[in-house]
C-alpha cells in the first residue's frame, strides 16, 4: 500500500479523506472543532507521545468498509490509526462523552487541585478538561501523594504532586536535547518525574518541557508567583537568537516582560521550541522586537479584559504634554504615595525567581 | 387635541370664593397635617447613638480572614481581582518563606493586597470567586473623607486579627452572633 493512499473516515458524522497511517486523533484534528478529542498526552511534535492519559477515547461504531462490526470497547484515538470507511463517534457518543469525565476524575484523584496557588491555572489544560466535564471537584477523601522534592536547577521548578505522568517531558528531554537527564523513576503509583542523583537540567532547549507540560507540574522558576496569566498580555515577539528561532510570546504587564514562553498553536502545541536564553533570560522589553498582541481564544480566562486587535497595546501620542507644549498635567495626588502595589522600586519581572518578604521590606527602599 | 394622558385636569381660571381668599381654611387643613405627624410614629433614627439594624445580606467593608491557627488565608490567587467588575482590587503575590508556617495557610501568599474602596461597588462577587474562603465582606461601610486619601484599603486595614496572639480583637472583629 502506498503512501498515498486515501482513507475515508467519518468523525461524528463529518467525512474526511485522510492518508493512511493517519490516527484517528489527527483525522479529527483536520476536520477541527469540537470533532477533536481531548489529548493531554499526545503531542504532535514529539515521537512516540500519546497512550497514556485516556482521555481521548471515541467510540468505532464501524471498524472499516470490509469489516463493518464496531470496536468492542472505546479506543485511544491518538494511538489508532484510521481505516477506510471507518466511522467513529466522539462528542456524539454518551459512552464516550461517560468515559471521559471518568477519566478525568481518574487524573485528579492525586492531583492537589491547587490551582489558586499554581502558576499553571488559567491555561492548564487538566482545568480546561474538568471544567468542561464538570469533574471540578473532587470525592477522593484519602491521602493523595507526596513526593520528596526534587530540584531540577534555578530555572525550572518540579512539582510532582500535580503531575499527571503523560511522558510529555520525557520525550520532550529524550528528543530535543542532545543528551537525556531525567525521566521516571519508580512504578506504578511510586513512579515520578524526577533527575538520577539529584542532577540539574542544563541543556540548552531543556526549558521546553515547561510548554509541553499539559499541568502545573513542570513551571518556570523566573516567573513563580509573580503574576497570574490573565493580568499579563500575551504579544508575539521575535530576537535574532543563534540558537533557537527566536520567535516566542512574551506576557507582559505594561513594559515590563514578566514571562517568555514559545508560541502556542490552538491544540496548546508549541509551534516553534525556544532556547533557554529566549526563555529565561531575556526580561528587558528592548530584548525583544513585538510584533502584535497574541490572539487568545475568547474562552478563555486570558482573553479578559483583553480588546481584539491591537487596541490597547500603543502608548497613545496625543498626550497633554504634546498637545500643551510641554506643560504637564497637574497631578492631586501621587498614586505611590497611597498605594503599596507596584512600588517603583520593586520590579517583580526583574527579582530572580519568586519573591519573598523580603523583597517587600520597606527598609530596602 | 387629545390629551396626552387620561390624568390631566383642565385648569381652572374661575374666581375665588370668599373661603378661599381668606387663605385660612387652607392654612389650617395643613398644619393640621403637620402637627398630626407628632403623634405617628418617628422614621428617622438618631444615627451614631442608635444605629439601624442591617440586613443580612448586608455588604460593608472587606475582611481578610484567618484560619483556626491565625495563618492568613488568602493565597493571592487573582480570582478576586478577575472578578471584580470595578477593577478595584490589585495583589502582588510571595513565597513563604521556611519560618513563615504559622504567618500563611500556603505556600504562596499576598505579600500586598489592596482594595480601591472608592472604586469598589460592594458587589460581592470577589467573596463569591473566592476559593480559599479568604475575603468577607463585613457589615460596616467606609467612612467619609474629605480627600481621596485614605481610601486605598491595605493588609493593614483588612486582614481579621490574628486569634492566637490578639483573641480581643478577633472577637470584637468576629462580632456577636445575629439572632434571626
Amino acid at each position: 500500500m502506498s503512501d498515498t493512499t486515501l482513507f475515508k473516515v467519518t468523525i461524528d458524522n463529518i467525512s474526511i479523506d485522510v492518508p493512511a497511517g493517519t490516527t484517528i486523533l489527527n483525522a479529527a484534528r483536520m476536520i477541527g472543532g469540537d470533532v477533536a478529542p481531548p489529548a493531554m498526552c499526545y503531542y504532535s511534535k514529539l515521537e512516540g507521545s500519546g497512550g497514556k492519559c485516556r482521555t481521548c477515547l471515541v467510540e468505532v461504531s464501524k471498524g472499516s468498509e470490509k469489516d463493518p462490526r464496531p470496536m468492542p470497547k472505546l479506543v485511544a484515538s491518538c494511538r489508532t490509526t484510521v481505516m477506510d470507511g471507518m466511522e467513529v463517534k466522539n462528542i456524539t457518543s454518551p459512552k464516550v462523552v461517560d468515559a471521559r469525565a471518568g477519566v478525568v476524575e481518574f487524573l485528579l484523584l492525586n492531583h492537589p487541585l491547587d490551582c489558586p496557588i499554581c502558576d499553571q491555572a488559567g491555561e492548564c489544560h487538566l482545568q480546561d478538561l474538568s471544567y468542561e466535564h464538570g469533574k471540578e471537584g473532587t470525592r477522593y477523601e484519602f491521602q493523595r501523594r507526596t513526593f520528596k522534592k526534587h530540584d531540577l536547577g534555578k530555572y525550572i521548578q518540579l512539582h510532582m504532586t500535580r503531575c499527571i505522568l503523560c511522558y510529555r517531558c520525557v520525550f520532550a528531554a529524550d528528543q530535543l536535547t542532545g543528551k537525556r537527564e531525567h525521566g521516571i523513576l519508580d512504578r506504578g503509583d511510586h513512579s515520578e518525574i524526577a533527575t538520577m542523583i539529584e542532577k540539574n537540567l542544563q541543556n540548552d532547549f531543556i526549558g521546553n518541557v515547561i510548554d509541553v507540560c499539559p499541568v502545573g507540574a513542570l513551571t518556570d522558576k523566573t516567573f513563580r508567583f509573580k503574576n497570574r496569566v490573565w493580568f499579563l498580555k500575551p504579544m508575539n515577539a521575535h530576537r535574532d537568537c543563534p540558537t533557537c528561532s527566536g520567535k516566542v510570546t512574551l506576557w507582559n504587564r505594561g513594559e515590563e516582560v514578566f514571562r517568555v514562553t514559545a508560541r502556542k498553536d490552538q491544540w496548546g502545541e508549541v509551534e516553534d521550541w525556544i532556547c533557554n536564553e529566549c526563555r529565561f533570560e531575556k526580561k528587558q522589553s528592548s530584548d525583544w522586537t513585538i510584533e502584535g498582541p497574541r490572539l487568545i481564544d475568547r474562552h478563555s480566562v486570558i482573553s479578559q479584559g483583553h480588546y481584539a486587535g491591537t487596541v490597547g497595546t500603543h502608548m497613545p501620542t496625543e498626550t497633554i504634554e504634546a498637545v500643551l507644549n510641554g506643560r504637564k498635567p497637574k497631578l492631586l495626588m501621587d498614586i505611590h504615595e497611597v498605594s503599596e502595589v507596584n512600588r517603583p522600586k520593586i520590579e517583580l519581572s526583574k527579582i530572580n525567581g519568586p519573591a519573598h518578604s523580603n523583597n517587600f521590606n520597606p527598609d530596602n527602599d | 387635541m387629545e390629551a396626552l394622558t387620561s390624568r390631566s385636569a383642565q385648569v381652572s381660571r374661575k374666581p375665588m370664593s370668599l373661603a378661599e381668599r381668606l387663605f385660612l381654611p387652607a392654612i389650617f387643613k395643613g398644619m393640621g397635617i403637620t402637627f398630626s405627624h407628632i403623634f405617628k410614629k418617628q422614621p428617622t433614627i438618631r444615627y451614631p447613638e442608635q444605629r439601624r439594624e442591617f440586613s443580612p445580606v448586608f455588604r460593608g467593608l472587606h475582611v481578610l480572614n484567618r484560619d483556626e491557627e491565625g495563618r492568613e488565608r488568602c493565597t493571592a490567587c487573582g480570582l478576586c481581582a478577575v472578578a471584580c467588575p470595578a477593577e478595584a482590587i490589585t495583589m502582588e503575590a510571595a513565597e513563604r518563606l521556611p519560618g513563615e508556617e504559622h504567618l500563611y495557610r500556603e505556600e504562596k501568599y499576598a505579600a500586598v493586597y489592596e482594595i480601591n474602596m472608592l472604586r469598589c461597588i460592594f458587589c460581592g462577587l470577589c467573596e463569591e470567586a473566592c476559593p480559599k474562603d479568604a475575603i468577607y465582606l463585613s457589615e460596616t461601610f467606609a467612612p467619609a473623607n474629605y480627600t481621596r486619601k485614605g481610601f486605598i484599603y491595605g493588609k493593614d486595614d483588612m486582614v481579621i486579627p490574628n486569634v492566637k496572639t490578639d483573641p480581643e480583637g478577633f472577637a470584637k472583629a468576629k462580632g456577636s452572633p445575629r439572632n434571626n
